[in-house]
């Protein structure tokens, strides 16, 4: 196949960027969506010039560092990370046009790279369980109700890549939020934080400045793990529950 | 407490979702109550002078009336102020707009804010014009509502204020109700339909409900 891209390149976070056009022939229809790119930057090696600098780690859909917004949606046309995007989502004589991850709270540090930190921070604020160290717990101290337990894991599927960031015209993060809140909150394991958890959770979230929801559903459609929009709607009831048994 | 809720864009989106839920609890009844000047202008302004003695001989003249007021405007100011915020916050949370960009909100999410504004204009023209009559057509008469109903409604600007602001209830409400059901917790897999449901329900309900009342006065079924 042969395509047209249109690239975001910016030098540096102080540096504006502007979308560069570059022509790429002999793309096979099996070559995953980075594998493209991985050609292009062979090419742009060869030539001379500064290959496109792009995220990526595992390449199998698991960790969430691949980040491209692709004619517009956040990691392209499938429900499925960039990296398991295939060049048989496109057409010979397509064009491409691949951007970063936008939102104020996620700033561009090189091309299509973003700094995505402020997750980090909103987890730390309580996306965690108190737990004894030392030698692992017996397998069946703790039951879980088998519902519960496909609750959690249907949250805990999210893989912090931030598509719902990058698809939410609010640049908010409600659905990754309230899919780590969700997560451990339904566990007897998270329970002792259950309150501070959504509530500084949440706070963090605000202080990073990413905007509110305004329930466009946007972030549930781009999100590749399928996170559901209601996971949103279950932590706005977690929260009102908590400030009712939390005096601060 | 206040604060948390007033300092949390969860919060203050529960703030909008509750006075959002108030107004259109509010509306249902103003509509049901219109629907009476079909029934002639006794009826109509009798309703007009219940809602001055509501609530009596517990409460003194208009304190009922006064009540409900208060209520409605603290609701609206709330609700304004609070879509007012979290917007300036969104928009500034998303800066860049993307090159390759495409609409895929329905018609009635993406009109929320201008719709939330006709809608504000409107409650300030409407109050202006059949509360204290100050923009009245014609002669304003105190306690002869019905006839000030007809009035507006015999100016063709006075019909295409009004419909035009009912079309953006109608839409406000769509998607209003329905977030008010997440903002506040309530809605789920299992509920959505039932959700999705009434809230196009209440729209199409309000929005035919109050645009019956120019057409009724446009037709001469109401005169
Ligand atoms: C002062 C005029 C008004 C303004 C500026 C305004 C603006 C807004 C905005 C910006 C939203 C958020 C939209 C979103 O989440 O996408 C909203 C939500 C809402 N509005 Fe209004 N609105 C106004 C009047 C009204 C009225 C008169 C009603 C009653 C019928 C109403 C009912 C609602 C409801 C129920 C919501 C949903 C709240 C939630 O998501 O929890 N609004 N409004
Ligand atoms: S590179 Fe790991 S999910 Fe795409």
């Amino acid at each position: 196949m042969k395509l047209t891209l249109r690239v975001w390149r910016q030098k540096n976070a102080d540096t504006p960027g502007a979308m560069a056009t570059y022509e790429l022939d002999g793309v096979s229809q099996d070559m995953s969506f980075l594998e493209m790119l991985d050609i292009l930057n062979e090419e742009l090696i060869v030539k001379g010039e500064e290959p496109v600098a792009f995220d990526h780690d595992c390449r199998e859909g698991i960790c969430g560092a691949c980040s491209l917004v692709i004619n517009g949606d956040a990691h392209g046309p499938e429900r499925t990370t960039t990296c398991q995007l295939h060049m048989r989502s496109f057409k010979d004589g397509d064009t491409i046009d691949i951007e970063p991850w936008r939102a104020s709270a996620f700033p561009v540090i090189k091309d299509l790279v973003v700094d995505r930190s402020a997750f980090d921070r909103v987890i730390q604020a309580g996306g965690y369980i108190t737990a004894p160290t030392g030698s692992a717990p017996e397998a069946h101290a703790t039951p879980v109700p088998k519902a519960d337990a496909d609750y959690a894991f249907e949250h805990a599927e999210c893989i912090g890549c931030g598509a719902c960031v990058a698809a939410c015209p609010n640049g908010a993060a409600m659905l990754f939020t309230s899919a780590k809140v969700n997560h451990l909150n339904v566990l007897p394991q998270g329970s002792p934080e259950r309150e501070t958890r959504v509530l500084d959770m949440v706070s963090q979230m605000d202080a990073e400045g990413f905007g509110g929801c305004t329930l466009t559903g946007e972030c549930a459609t781009a999100c590749p793990k399928g996170i559901p929009l209601f996971s949103i709607t279950s932590m706005n009831k977690e929260w009102l529950r908590a400030t009712r048994k939390v005096k601060r | 407490m206040a604060s948390t809720f007033w300092q949390s864009t969860v919060g203050k989106k529960i703030v909008m979702g509750v006075t959002g839920l108030i107004m259109i609890g509010y509306l249902v009844v103003h509509m049901v109550a219109n629907a009476k000047i079909f029934f002639g202008p006794e009826e109509f302004n009798a309703y007009g002078h219940w809602l001055r003695v509501m609530g009596a001989p517990v409460l003194h003249h208009e304190w009922g009336l006064w009540g409900a007021r208060v209520i409605l405007l603290t609701s609206v100011i709330l609700h304004g102020v609070s879509a007012y915020q979290l917007s300036r916050r969104d928009i500034k949370a998303r800066p860049e707009k993307y090159v390759h960009s495409k609409p895929r909100m329905s018609y009635a999410t993406r009109t929320m804010r201008w719709g939330g504004v006709i809608l504000g204009l409107f409650i300030v023209w409407h109050v202006l014009d059949l509360t204290t009559g100050t923009v009245h057509s014609g002669g304003f008469q105190e306690g002869h509502p019905y006839q000030n109903v007809v009035d507006t409604f015999s100016t063709w600007y006075g019909n295409v204020i009004y419909i035009v602001a009912m079309l953006a209830m109608g839409m406000h409400v769509r998607h209003g109700f329905w977030s008010a059901a997440q903002t506040l917790g309530a809605g789920n897999r299992t509920r959505d339909r039932a959700f999705k449901a009434l809230a196009n329900g209440l729209a199409i309900v309000l929005t035919v409900g109050f645009i019956s009342v120019p057409v009724g006065v446009m037709t001469g079924v109401v005169s």
